[in-house]
C-alpha cells in the first residue's frame, strides 16, 4: 500500500532479545509491578459505607421541587413529556381551586404526576425543558424494590418535603447540610 | 451427508460430521456483548464459523425518524457506549452541517479534549480486555482508575458518565468548570505514568507476544474491501484516520501522527491502539493548551449564537417572554429543519463512525443511517478466525474492538 499521508509511522514490533525470551524473566517483571502496587494508596472506596461526591449537575433520579413557601412549583405544562426520549412520564393537569393557593404556586397543577423509573434513561432533558425551575435531578440513585410496579413513582415519591413543614427533611433532600 | 447437516461447511472429502458445532454466544461470557457465533469446531481449531447480528436491535434508525434533533443524541449514546462522547459530537456536528452552523473555536477545541478523552478510555478498554482475555486480568485494574477520572470529568460537564448525551447542537450545554479543568489536568499530570506501567505489562511480555501474534491477521487489500476503518484498518499498514483525511472540530490545527502496523494481527492491532493513546494524550495537551489561551469574552464562549436551536439561559426562561417562547419552541421541536441531506463522519475510537441524515424540510430527520464501524468488522470474523484455535477468536474478537451496541444499533 502506498502511504496516503505524510503523517503515518510505524509501530515498533522488533523481535525478541534473549533475555525477553526467558519466561521467568517476564514473570519476575509482571510480579514486580504487582508488588509495588500493594504498597500505593487504595483506589477503591466501600459503597455504600463511604460514598464519593458527585458533581453538583450530576443526573440522579427525579425529585418535584416546590418554592420557598412550600407550594408546588409544576404547572403541568407537560414539556418534561414532551422532552422525554424515553416516553417515561405522564401527567394529569388541574385547575387550582379557591383556597388552594397555599399549594399550588401557578392555577394550573398536575393532579397525577408520573415517572416510570424503568423507562427513565436519565439523560437530564426533563430538567433542561422545565420552564419552572419544578423538576431536577438530584443526587439519589439505585433504588430498588421488589415490584415492577413500585418503579412507576407518583407524586408521592417525587415531591420534596415541604421547607416549612419538615425544613430539615428539606435541607436533606436538596444536599444542603 | 444427513439432511440437517446441509448448511455446514463441511471439510472438505470428509464423509460424514467429524466436527462440532458450538454456539458461542448471544449471552457468553467470553464475548462481552450479545454476539452469536455459530462455530464449527474440529477439535480445537475452527473450521468454519456464522455470525449472526441482531441480537440487541433496537431500531435506533428508525426511533430517529420520529424526534426531534435534540432527542437523538440519546440514542447514539447507546451506540458504542466505551466511548459515547464522540458519537454525541459526530451528531451535533451532523446536524451542524445540516443547518450550516459555524462553532466558535473555543467550542471546537473543547469538544476535542472531551473526544480524545473518550478515545482513551476506549482503547483503555478495549487493550486491557485483550491482557484479561489472554490470561492478564491485573492491567486491566490498574488502567481502571483513569478511566474512572475520565468518567469524573465527563459528570463534571453533563452529569453523567456511561451514557453521557454531553453537549448540545451549538456546542455544550454549559461551561467547563473549575473542578473540571482541574481533574483534566490531574489526569494530564499522572495518566502517561500509568500508560508506562501498562505498556511495561504487555508491550515486550513474551506470553502476551506469543498469545497475539500471527492471530487474528487480515491484509490491507482484504481490510479494504470489507470496509475496514480505524485502528483495525491501520494495524494493516493503511494509514487512513478521518481526522487527517477530512480534518472536522478543527483537527487541522493539531500536530499528531497516524501510528500504522504492517500484518494486521492482534499484536499489531494492539500496538497501533497504544500508540494512538499516547498521540491522543498529545492532542488533549495542545487542546488545553489552546484552550488556556482565549482571555476575556472569548474564554467563557462554550456554545455557537443558534437561538433557533440553542436553549436560552434558564434565569431568562424565568422572567422574560421571548425566551419562554424560544424555549417551548425549541423543546417542542416546532422548528422546520432545512431540506438537504449530509453525510459527516467522525473518526470514532473503532473507526469511521458516519452518520447519514436526510430532512424532507418537517421537523424529525426523514431518514438517518449510522455508519458503524463495529458492523463492518464483524462480517469479517469468520475471515479472520478460520483455521485459528478457539481462544485466539476470543482474543480476536476483542481485539477488534467489538461492541454489540454498535453493530447492532
Amino acid at each position: 500500500m502506498q502511504a496516503l499521508t505524510t503523517r503515518a509511522k510505524q509501530v515498533q514490533r522488533k523481535p525478541l532479545s534473549w533475555v525477553e525470551r526467558i519466561y521467568l524473566w517476564n514473570i519476575f517483571k509482571g510480579m514486580l509491578i504487582t508488588f509495588s502496587h500493594i504498597f500505593k494508596k487504595q483506589p477503591t472506596i466501600h459503597y455504600p459505607e463511604q460514598k464519593r461526591t458527585f458533581s453538583p449537575v450530576f443526573r440522579g433520579l427525579h425529585v418535584l421541587n416546590r418554592d420557598e413557601e412550600g407550594r408546588e412549583r409544576c404547572t403541568a405544562c407537560g414539556l418534561c413529556a414532551v422532552a422525554c426520549p424515553a416516553e417515561a412520564i405522564t401527567m394529569e393537569a388541574a385547575e387550582r381551586m379557591q383556597g388552594e393557593e397555599h399549594l399550588y404556586r401557578e392555577e394550573k397543577y398536575a393532579a397525577k404526576y408520573e415517572i416510570n423509573m424503568l423507562r427513565c434513561i436519565f439523560c437530564g432533558l426533563c430538567e433542561e425543558a422545565c420552564p419552572k425551575d419544578a423538576i431536577y435531578l438530584s443526587e439519589t440513585f439505585t433504588p430498588s424494590d421488589f415490584t415492577r410496579e413500585s418503579f412507576i413513582y407518583g407524586k408521592e415519591n417525587l415531591l420534596i418535603p415541604d421547607p416549612v413543614k419538615q425544613p430539615e427533611a428539606f435541607a436533606k433532600a436538596r444536599g444542603l447540610n | 451427508m444427513q439432511e440437517h447437516q446441509h448448511h455446514i461447511k463441511l471439510p472438505e472429502g470428509s464423509i460424514e460430521k467429524q466436527t462440532t458445532t458450538l454456539n458461542l454466544g448471544p449471552t457468553h461470557p467470553a464475548t462481552h456483548g450479545v454476539f452469536q457465533n455459530i462455530l464449527e469446531l474440529d477439535g480445537e481449531r475452527i473450521v468454519s464459523a456464522e455470525q449472526t447480528v441482531g441480537y440487541i436491535h433496537r431500531a435506533f434508525e428508525k426511533l430517529a425518524e420520529r424526534r426531534p434533533l435534540y432527542q437523538i443524541t440519546t440514542l447514539t449514546d447507546r451506540l458504542n457506549y466505551c466511548s459515547s462522547p464522540i458519537n454525541n459530537m459526530g451528531w451535533h456536528m451532523t446536524c451542524e452541517k445540516l443547518l450550516k452552523i459555524e462553532t466558535p473555536k473555543r467550542v471546537d477545541y473543547l469538544r476535542i479534549i472531551i473526544m480524545e478523552l473518550a478515545r482513551i478510555s476506549d482503547h483503555l478498554i478495549c487493550n486491557s480486555i485483550v491482557g484479561v482475555d489472554s490470561g492478564a486480568y491485573t492491567g486491566f485494574l490498574y488502567v481502571m482508575q483513569y478511566r474512572e477520572l475520565i468518567y469524573e470529568i465527563y459528570e463534571e460537564i453533563c452529569g453523567s458518565r456511561l451514557t453521557t448525551n454531553i453537549g448540545r447542537i451549538g456546542g455544550f450545554e454549559r461551561n467547563f468548570n473549575a473542578v473540571a479543568f482541574e481533574k483534566l489536568e490531574k489526569f494530564l499530570r499522572e495518566y502517561p505514568k500509568v500508560l508506562k506501567e501498562f505498556d511495561n505489562l504487555f508491550v515486550r511480555n513474551r506470553i502476551f507476544m506469543d498469545r497475539l501474534q500471527g492471530t487474528g491477521a487480515i491484509s490491507a487489500e482484504r481490510a479494504l474491501n470489507y470496509g475496514f476503518t480505524g485502528p483495525n484498518l491501520r494495524a494493516s499498514g493503511v494509514d487512513y484516520d478521518v481526522r487527517v483525511h477530512n480534518p472536522y472540530c478543527s483537527y487541522g490545527d493539531f500536530d499528531f501522527i497516524i501510528p500504522v502496523g504492517k500484518t494486521g494481527d492482534n499484536y499489531d492491532k494492539f500496538l497501533v491502539r497504544d500508540e494512538e493513546m499516547w498521540q491522543s494524550l498529545s492532542i488533549i495537551e495542545q487542546a488545553y493548551r489552546k484552550v488556556q489561551d482565549f482571555k476575556g469574552a472569548d474564554a467563557e464562549v462554550f456554545h455557537a449564537d443558534v437561538p433557533e436551536y440553542y436553549l436560552p439561559e434558564k434565569k431568562d426562561v424565568y422572567t422574560k417572554m421571548e425566551a419562554l417562547i424560544w424555549h417551548f419552541k425549541i423543546i417542542m421541536g416546532e422548528t422546520d429543519i432545512p431540506k438537504g441531506e449530509v453525510y459527516f463522519s467522525v473518526e470514532g475510537a473503532n473507526g469511521e463512525l458516519g452518520f447519514y441524515l436526510i430532512s424532507d424540510g418537517g421537523r424529525t430527520p426523514y431518514r438517518l443511517h449510522f455508519r458503524r464501524p463495529c458492523f463492518v468488522y464483524y462480517q469479517a470474523y469468520e475471515e479472520v478466525t478460520k483455521g485459528s484455535m478457539l481462544s485466539d477468536a476470543i482474543i480476536t474478537m476483542s481485539s477488534m474492538n467489538l461492541i454489540a451496541g454498535e453493530m447492532d444499533a
